[in-house]
């Protein structure tokens, strides 16, 4: 079966930076947003996009992404011709070995990719928020004649030292790339979406596995091993909003980002829906003496206290008399009568008692199930 | 699983007091609590007791209802073996029209290998575990079990549905329907188990006797030739079947016990997808004592409503008793009171619109409100 074009995503990371968040789930199934994880926005954009061909490279506690995932149907992955893959690593007939880096998790995906003699593949991270067309990407790629794209977006000066930085000419071709600068020539970072010409991906991969000393990664050693051998990569610039979140502060801003009305992401604008699994609860419903303001609700949860400036994720009761603040609450929380939350993450299926003080407004306050109520007083000072 | 018991709704409802909200639909799909239609409740109740093969019959207009089913995936009826089966013919007329219906597709009750079939109506609204209700009907040894449910308020609620008589052993004495003369009754709940054998009986009978009535009524003529056993059924019943319990049904379930009672965890409600992010409570926004679905926009205030998904309230409106369908748009200004506004309509801004709690003002589906000059 021939594709033209065949999306691997990177899904396999851990996210260690993100504690409690990611200590039972991939970090591509962190929740986000109020009723998403963070995979649908690069499925969705996929589907989006019209790439209906989509592998999806797993290796850390996959349980609740393989179950996210299932068959693709939230996005319409559900398809006879291609539809989505879920590909962890598994035994040959003489060895068995872990994904050792991004490059090298597609590298022994390679069968996958050659079902489909695809003419490009479009590797994506499975934990980054945004949204793009692929297709106009893929549309420049094709314009400027390129091996490779690698799709850019421009970064604070002070940022630059986190990412990928290129420096391309006035056609936008890729003079050089740097992996985490010390000293940053420019304000273009790598988001992490590449397409490549097949042919020329392939035979980097092969190379690159080679090689005893690669650390098998598509920023480190693909991309710059390409740009030795002279092949045409150019730039795609993007402007919108694009966020690699590595920190639970960054978890914790981004779902604040939602908050207003003008956020770049637009998740109410229909023409580029975002699509995840569908849970089924009922409307949520605000009493008569709630107060809801600047906040985002989900379905199933109860408001009998007080929300300002919070993203509230499904199934959340909030008790009488209880106020949560600059918060993220996820699913399936109960916050009893009378406590005050400040500027906390409260992780999925978290009960408080009564009365608790949580944060204190300057520290983010991350709460999990196994979090001790003493420490959380403590905390609260 | 129960793959022994299939089931058949009848969506020849009787319409006639509900006229705005059916000018595009059948009862069945009228938007109900926020995010739901009314045959989901019905649809969740079957496919809960395990019951995998549910024939529709409907003689309305059934885009509506085809758009909404589809192939049955919400329901997990999208099945291989048996699943969702749709039946109209909006060409067969009016008399006798449902038993026809039935006869002309008499293969489906024929084919299936079920040996029970529930034969019931969509415009109930209650949660209730039917498997039980099975189990009930296979170990009396009735030939007909018919789910009733008692009430206190005959004289306002329930008008036009049939009730029951029952002697002391719940055993059925007599039927009759409900004009508002009483304030106790038994409501028919319009839910029967019998034999699938039973069935065809009844329809052929139904269609040789070629009564100038609907299959629904015929039925209750028939009932007591028949060893009919009642169960009873205590929590939330409600009938839609009228603008004015159309919209009391809508406000009862700002009561927490009624939400108990129709979204009980062990049984979950279920509809079909629309993807809408969470709801966004602006700065400045007031909500109070509401039921909103996923993907509006507050900016107003709300007030004691139903709000449904991809609702828009301006800033500076004001919504208050209302049921608002899904995607309308309520500009700045507006002053809404007592009101039903259909999917999609768009209130222009400073309209003010004020129905009272029996007869709420019904803002029709592509009705929209004129900007005053």
């Amino acid at each position: 079966m021939k594709k033209e074009m065949v999306a691997m995503i990177l899904a396999g990371g851990q996210g260690s930076r993100l504690g409690a968040l990611t200590s039972h789930v991939a970090k591509p199934a962190v929740s986000f947003g109020g009723k998403y994880k963070m995979i649908d926005f690069v499925l969705s954009n996929c589907t989006n996009s019209g790439v209906d061909t989509v592998g999806v490279l797993t290796q850390y506690k996959p349980l609740d992404l393989n179950a996210h995932i299932g068959n693709g149907a939230p996005w319409d992955l559900d398809v006879r011709r291609g539809g989505i893959s879920l590909l962890p690593p598994y035994m040959r007939k003489t060895t068995a070995e872990w994904y050792r880096g991004t490059a090298n998790a597609v590298y022994q995906n390679l069968e996958y990719l050659e079902q489909y003699h695809p003419e490009y593949v479009l590797i994506l991270s499975g934990d980054h928020i945004y949204k793009m067309d692929y297709g106009r990407m893929l549309a420049h790629h094709r314009k400027k004649g390129a091996e490779a794209t690698i799709a850019v977006i421009d970064v604070p000066q002070e940022e630059a030292k986190r990412f990928g930085i290129l420096n391309i000419n006035g056609d936008r071709r890729v003079l050089d790339f740097e992996e985490k600068p010390r000293h940053p020539k420019s304000t273009l970072a790598s988001m992490g979406v590449y397409i490549f010409n097949y042919d020329v991906l392939r035979k980097a991969l092969i190379q690159d596995n080679e090689k005893e000393r690669s650390a098998h990664d598509f920023g480190k050693n693909i991309i710059p091993s390409l740009l030795e051998e002279k092949r045409r990569l150019y730039a795609y610039p993007f402007t919108g909003y694009w966020r690699d979140i590595g920190t639970l502060s960054g978890i914790w801003q981004a779902n604040l980002d939602l908050l207003s009305l003008d956020n770049p992401l637009d998740l109410y604008n229909k023409d580029w829906q975002i699509y995840t699994r569908p849970i089924d609860f009922p409307p949520h419903y605000i009493a008569s003496y709630a107060v809801t303001e600047q906040t985002m609700i989900s379905k199933g949860c109860s408001v009998y206290g007080t929300v300002r400036r919070s993203v509230i994720f499904p199934n959340v009761t909030i008790e009488k008399g209880a106020v949560v603040e600059d918060s993220v609450i996820m699913s399936g929380c109960r916050i009893g009568s009378g406590v005050q939350i400040k500027k906390a993450i409260l992780c999925e299926q978290v009960s408080l008692p009564a009365g608790i003080v949580i944060g204190d407004g300057t520290e983010l306050a991350i709460i999990s199930p196994d979090t001790q109520y003493d420490q959380i007083s403590i905390a609260a000072g | 699983m129960n793959y022994n018991v299939m089931a058949i709704l009848n969506l020849e409802e009787r319409e006639q007091e509900i006229r705005g909200l059916t000018a595009f639909r059948p009862i069945a799909t009228i938007p109900l609590a926020g995010r739901y239609r009314v045959i989901d409740f019905i649809l969740s109740n079957l496919v809960n007791a395990g019951i995998r093969q549910v024939g529709i019959f409907s003689k309305k207009s059934t885009r509506s209802l085809v758009g909404h089913i589809s192939a049955g995936k919400p329901w997990d009826l999208n099945l291989k073996h048996s699943g969702l089966f749709l039946f109209d013919h909006p060409l067969l007329g009016d008399h006798n029209y449902d038993a026809k219906l039935f006869a002309n597709n008499m293969e489906f009750l024929k084919k299936s290998e079920a040996d029970y079939v529930i034969l019931s109506s969509s415009y109930m609204i209650y949660n209730m575990d039917l498997q039980q209700v099975i189990e009930k009907h296979r170990v009396s040894g009735n030939e007909i079990t018919v789910l009733y449910h008692p009430v206190s308020d005959a004289y306002r609620e329930f008008l036009n549905c049939y009730t029951l008589q029952f002697d002391e052993h719940n055993m059925l004495t007599g039927y009759s329907k409900n004009i508002g003369a009483d304030n106790i009754a038994n409501l028919c709940m319009e839910l029967f188990v019998m034999k699938k054998e039973m069935l065809i009986r009844l329809i052929h009978r139904a269609v040789q006797m070629g009564e100038g009535c609907s299959f629904c009524d015929f039925l209750m003529k028939q009932l007591h030739h028949f060893r009919t056993g009642g169960i009873c059924y205590h929590g939330y019943v409600s009938c839609i079947n009228s603008t004015a319990s159309y919209y009391r049904t809508n406000m009862e379930l700002l009561t927490p016990q009624v939400r108990e009672d129709l979204f009980c965890s062990a049984r979950p409600v279920y509809t079909k997808i629309k993807d809408g992010p969470p709801t966004l409570y602006t700065e400045g926004s007031r909500a109070t004592d509401s039921l909103v679905a996923d993907g509006c926009i507050i900016s107003g205030t709300v007030h004691h409503s139903i709000i449904s998904r991809f609702v828009t309230v301006s800033p500076d409106a004001l919504v208050q008793n209302c049921i608002v369908l899904q995607g309308a748009v309520i500009h700045e200004g507006a002053r809404l009171n007592h009101a039903i506004i259909e999917k999609g309509a768009v209130v222009y801004p400073g309209t003010v619109i004020s129905g009272t709690p029996d007869f709420p003002a019904v803002i029709e589906k592509k009705l929209l409100q004129v900007p005053s000059a």
